[in-house]
């Protein structure tokens, strides 16, 4: 895809890209600036250091043979060539000898070391500099006398003495080379940055432009799920980068949100039959009723018929909306202290003629005190629906039907086990399914009941932090209600 | 199950009629009401949302008020905490939408006797309003119950039937007590599960009809007359004579 550069100013990486370029900018003009002004030092102390040893000459020659041998040796020096400056003047700055033509006014009149580099024209160049940059007046003064080099001065500085007789010495040396390094190494450290900068934009660019492509892909995907085609996942490329990681991530996420699609659909489909069959039941038993002569017993039988249709209903109803509230998370305003024992010796005490009639033995193997943080109502009403099954499904055992609630307790959590000795649920599938709303494996469907028992119960036992599950026993099926332990305990 | 001495509940004669205030601001299923109880043998005031019901309850001498707890203007539980604080105790019935645990819990704090959740069946209300009469619940205080010639004695933990011992489990007695404290009046499923087992969800199956049974079982077996009788429709009644 074509990118604009506003696009690439937008992701991550060329941000990140463009601060560390300025960065690494900020560095290397710091970095110029300190070597520089380094180097500068060391030059400028190395020339003082020539011209130190150059006076020290002088005054050797003076003190041989006073101002005579001075001027001849400063008149032998300034021939030779080199970088080295010698002037002799008068009292009134008028240049006696040397190989100084002109220099820029001032220097001569303060002693010492010159404070600032100065212009200077030597003998033999004032010609010379003047047919080749065709400027009337070489020896002009310069402001504040730092001339650059492409004005075609030199530059020098320069230990200016005053001699017993008034006269004036000026010893210096040229600064033409330290300059000319010094231009060497910025030069170099300019293009260095000059490098990093461009590879810094190269980076940008292919950085941001990888990302971005990745990160499109991801879009893309993305669209296309939103779009309503939840088995798209988005792009792993197998890089093992965070990107994939990402996607990794992101793909499980949707496939878990996938699955959850999958089971609303479910459940309203299986809501839409579980309801809508007893409706139309309903609706059809007042038509034919209407339709038609009657005795009066049969309008009382009918209506009494949608009466009870209608409880069922109102039943399968309430506990919809139950399950959806313990899902959504329940007010925990209303759990306390739960005697499991206690609310499993209720339940079994209610159950008890029921399971007695159905000629199934109930039992509990109740030992000890087993305290949980919960809602004794709402888990007395788990408990039923289990129980209610157990019993029911425990009829077609092999041997004597019996139902067993016991409660242990393992590292972490209590368990209540209602096993029945039944003919169980084989099919592990079946039997994962079975906690899911309206899910009524075949067998059951004989059985009075919505379908939402063991929902309920499951979602029960979500609102208590713990778990539903459903194992094989040996014979028959084991529901056990894990309950997590109290922390104080 | 065929139980013995079947009545549908508006056959039921209801040894003193009762003066009932509706307050429900759903005009028709308030006309129910008044209807309903009206053939039942009561007399029922409506009044169509909070402020109105206020009025007349606070002027008037009801014996059980049934106030539904969503309305206009004024809700239920305003209604009944602001009558409670100027200390109107009739009894009153809360009619809601709300059924879980902690929406009955806040109505009976408010100042609720009893929490119905909607949809209701008539025969449930007109049960739980019986029971909640003010005039008739007296009882709490004897320690001797009498129905025909059962009795039962609420401190030894004994039941006497013609002068015989029957021996009851905790819970039958307890099923029982609660029979013979609203002796004559009819006591449905859900009435016996939230005041015997104090439970108010709905079991899969009837397992209260199951321990009635076997409670009928030990109190009319080998004794000629019928004592506890199945209502169609609604629950039980238990009645001497």
């Amino acid at each position: 895809m074509a990118l604009s550069v506003p696009a690439i100013m937008k992701t991550t990486a060329a941000r990140l890209s463009a601060l560390y370029l300025l960065l690494f900018a900020i560095c290397a003009v710091l970095l110029v600036f300190y070597m520089t002004s380094l180097s500068a030092r060391m030059l400028t102390a190395q020339t003082q250091d020539t011209i130190n040893d150059e006076v020290l000459g002088l005054a050797r020659a003076y003190k041989r043979g006073g101002l005579p041998v001075l001027v001849r040796v400063v008149e032998a020096r300034s021939r030779q060539p080199g970088a080295n400056l010698y002037l002799i003047a008068d009292a009134n700055g008028q240049i006696l000898t040397g190989n100084v033509q002109s220099l820029q006014p001032g220097v001569i009149e303060t002693e010492g070391w010159t404070t600032e580099p100065f212009s200077y024209q030597r003998f033999g160049e004032g010609e010379l500099d003047r047919l080749r940059s065709g400027v009337a007046d070489p020896a002009a003064p310069q402001p504040g006398g730092t001339q650059t080099e492409g004005e075609q001065g030199h530059n020098a500085i320069a230990l200016v003495l005053r001699l017993p007789n008034q006269m004036i010495m000026l010893v210096g040396r040229d600064l033409g080379e330290p300059e000319r390094f010094r231009a060497v190494i910025k030069r170099s450290l300019m293009l260095a940055l000059g490098m990093m900068g461009l590879g810094g934009l190269l980076i940008w660019f292919f950085v941001g432009h990888a990302a971005l492509k990745r990160i499109d892909g991801v879009s893309e995907a993305s669209r296309r799920i939103m779009g309503g085609d939840l088995s798209g996942r988005l792009p792993v490329t197998g890089a093992g980068d965070e990107f994939d990681r990402l996607s990794e991530n992101l793909n499980t996420m949707l496939a878990r949100i996938a699955t959850l699609n999958e089971g609303l659909k479910q459940v309203s489909d299986n809501i839409a039959h579980d309801l809508k069959t007893p409706l139309t039941r309903l609706r059809n038993r007042a038509e034919a009723t209407l339709s038609g002569k009657h005795k009066t017993s049969d309008y009382r039988q009918a209506l009494e018929g949608t009466i009870a249709e209608s409880d069922q209903l109102i039943k399968t109803f309430n506990a919809i909306l139950m399950i959806s509230r313990l899902e959504a998370g329940y007010s925990s305003e209303h759990t306390n202290r739960v005697d499991l024992g206690a609310a499993v010796s209720d339940v079994v005490e209610l159950y008890e003629p029921v399971a007695e009639e159905a000629g199934v033995l109930l039992e509990a193997d109740l030992d000890g005190a087993f305290l949980v943080d919960g809602n004794r109502e709402l888990i007395g009403q788990a408990l039923s629906n289990i129980v209610d099954n157990a019993i029911k499904y425990s009829v077609d055992s092999a041997t004597t039907p019996a139902v067993r609630v016991t409660l242990d307790r393992t590292p972490g959590e209590i368990r209540l086990t209602v096993a029945d000795n039944g003919q169980g649920i084989p099919d592990d599938a079946d039997r994962a399914r079975a906690t899911e709303r309206f899910v009524r494996l075949e067998k059951s469907r004989s059985q009075p009941g919505s379908g939402l028992g063991l929902s309920l119960a499951k979602a029960v036992m979500t609102f208590h932090n713990g778990r539903l599950d459903l194992l094989p026993g040996n014979p028959g099926l084991s529901v056990v209600m894990s309950f997590p332990t109290r922390e104080d305990h | 199950m065929q139980m013995p001495a079947t009545q549908t509940s508006s056959e039921i004669a209801y040894n003193g009629s009762m003066k009932i205030l509706v307050i429900e601001d759903d005009r028709e299923a308030a006309d129910y009401l008044q209807k309903a109880f009206t053939e039942a043998g009561h007399t029922a005031h409506v009044a169509g949302d909070g402020e109105t019901g206020f009025a007349l309850a606070d002027a008037g001498d009801y014996d059980v008020m049934v106030i539904d707890r969503m309305m206009p203007r004024r809700d239920g539980l305003s209604v009944i905490a602001g009558l409670r604080s100027r200390g109107n105790t009739t009894p009153v019935l809360i009619l809601s939408a709300l059924g879980e645990v902690d929406d009955r819990v806040t109505g009976l704090r408010a100042g609720g006797d009893d929490y119905l959740t909607k949809p209701y069946a008539f025969s449930e209300l007109l049960a739980r309003v019986e029971v909640l009469n003010r005039r008739a619940s007296a009882k709490e205080a004897e320690t001797v119950y009498r129905v025909g010639d059962l009795e039962l004695d609420r401190l030894s933990h004994s039941v006497k039937r013609a002068a015989r011992e029957i021996t009851l489990q905790p819970r039958e007695f307890r099923l029982l007590e609660y029979l013979m404290r609203h002796a004559g009046q009819v006591v449905t499923r859900t009435m016996l599960l939230e005041n015997v087992w104090d439970y108010h969800f709905d079991p899969q199956t009837n397992v209260i009809d199951v321990h009635v049974s076997r409670l009928r079982g030990k109190i009319e077996k080998g004794f000629d007359k019928p004592i506890l009788h199945t209502v169609r429709g609604a629950g039980y009644m238990l009645k001497g004579g």
